[in-house]
């Protein structure tokens, strides 16, 4: 659709206009500015629960709390991360057998029938993707609460990966429901779901709820205590 | 509270940047962190409109006919995207029932709906939309975007579908075509940020 999209980041940075002053670029903070997070209309002079006079969305310099709910969530996230790996999340029973499969059993399952890619993509997104997470948000806050300036850009790119990957993780949710949706005939072949996969469920989306709560721009904000500090 | 409409600020460091005039299709990148500030979408506007409500009739289908169809000896089952939900809640999930329903029935349905009065809203002869609607449902669309999930779900069918050909024989039912047809409209439709139909042009220098 926007295969003729041309790449522009000539964009004059606000440093241009002022002195220099430790950090390199000017924040919207700094400059008393608050950036609305829907529209990203720029305001200054903004009151506490001011809304945004353009679409109506409660502005805030930061996204309230970040960091305290961010840990409530992940920590809620790593104690379901336990069930949802150790409980079956699904049942079948055929006419002669009934089998229980965890998420891992399921992965093994793919990768000895040979379905090698399958194997792999469900291997990644139901027990990379979350765990990665899990470690990848747990590195940004403690970075963030210790005001450290290190690897800035990598720590940017680190969250936007967690952003764009993280909703993958349902792809099991979603295969257990259509299985058993699917597989409903009385006494040949049955597939119940199995508690795990509500344990699962449940790390999917406290992880996705706490990378949408935390706030990129409080890595960033390591450089403005670094050039308040008393040399 | 005094808006500042020749300035903008990255959403991922917070950095400020004058706005400059985006030509046809460019994109303004941050300096500082290589995050998107703002790009010109003036030639995908109007194509947004029509690929929401083809989008919608997609949704019909995929929503009205079964998703897979399976059979053995002799016996044949098959189910929609209603019935996986109902048979979830009915073995006693309903918070994953809920979640199931929400990702990708109720939410794609609202991201639709909402996308088209947003977009056909503003060119109605009596003028401007209501306002705080207009606004919540944008504010809305931007808040849903995460959780619309047919992309994931598609891939789940897939993954669903080579699971159970061990077992029985399986065959792809029309809301499976319609689904497919769905992710890649909602690809394209989802790019349309809505914070662009907020945005004001840059004000003239020297004003």
């Amino acid at each position: 659709m926007s295969a003729n999209r041309t790449v522009q980041s000539a964009n004059q940075p606000m440093e241009a206009q002022s002195p220099a002053t430790g950090s390199r670029v000017k924040t919207a903070a700094r400059l008393d500015m608050v950036s609305c997070h829907h529209c990203a209309t720029l305001w200054k002079d903004v009151k506490a629960h001011d809304r945004c006079e353009r679409c109506g969305a409660e502005l805030h310099a930061r996204k309230p709390d970040s960091i305290n709910r961010t840990w409530a969530l992940l920590i809620a996230a790593c104690i379901m991360y336990v069930p949802a790996n150790m409980l079956p999340v699904m049942t079948t029973a055929s006419l002669f057998e009934e089998k229980q499969d965890t998420i891992m059993s399921g992965i093994i399952y793919f990768w000895v029938s040979g379905s090698w890619v399958l194997a792999l993509i469900v291997f990644i997104a139901s027990f990379l993707v979350p765990l990665f997470k899990l470690a990848a948000m747990i590195l940004l806050l403690i970075m963030v609460q210790r005001h450290s300036s290190r690897g800035l850009l990598q720590r940017t790119k680190l969250y936007r990966v967690v952003e764009v990957t993280g909703r993958w993780s349902m792809l099991d949710v979603f295969v257990v429901s259509l299985l058993t949706g699917l597989v409903q005939i009385k006494g040949f072949a049955m597939v119940y779901a199995g508690p795990g996969i509500v344990a699962f469920a449940a790390v999917v989306v406290l992880t996705m709820l706490a990378s949408i709560s935390f706030d990129p721009r409080l890595t960033w904000d390591a450089m403005e205590y670094e050039s308040r500090k008393p040399v | 509270m005094q808006e500042v409409p020749d300035m903008i600020a990255c959403e991922e460091c917070d950095a400020v940047y004058r706005r400059l005039a985006l030509g046809r299709d460019e994109v303004a990148f941050c300096r500082c962190c290589g995050g998107e500030l703002e790009r010109d979408i003036s030639s995908r506007r109007r194509r947004v409109l029509p690929l929401t409500i083809a989008g919608l009739f997609m949704y019909i289908v995929a929503n009205a006919f079964p998703i897979v169809e399976m059979e053995l000896h002799g016996l044949v089952n098959q189910t929609t995207l209603m019935g996986s939900v109902i048979a979830l809640n009915a073995e006693g999930m309903p918070l994953v029932a809920f979640l199931v329903w929400t990702t990708t029935i109720l939410f794609p349905l609202i991201q639709l709906l909402a996308l088209i009065y947003l977009l056909a809203a503003p060119n109605r002869p009596g003028g401007f939309a209501y306002r705080p609607a207009f606004n919540l449902l944008g504010r809305i669309i931007q808040t849903l975007r995460p959780w619309v999930m047919v992309e994931i779900f598609l891939l789940g069918v897939i993954v669903a579908f080579v699971k159970m050909t061990s077992m029985a024989t399986v065959l792809p039912g029309p809301a499976l075509w319609a689904l497919s047809v769905l992710t890649f409209l909602f690809a394209a439709v989802l790019s349309f940020d809505p914070r662009y139909i907020w945005r004001k042009p840059i004000p003239e220098r020297g004003k």
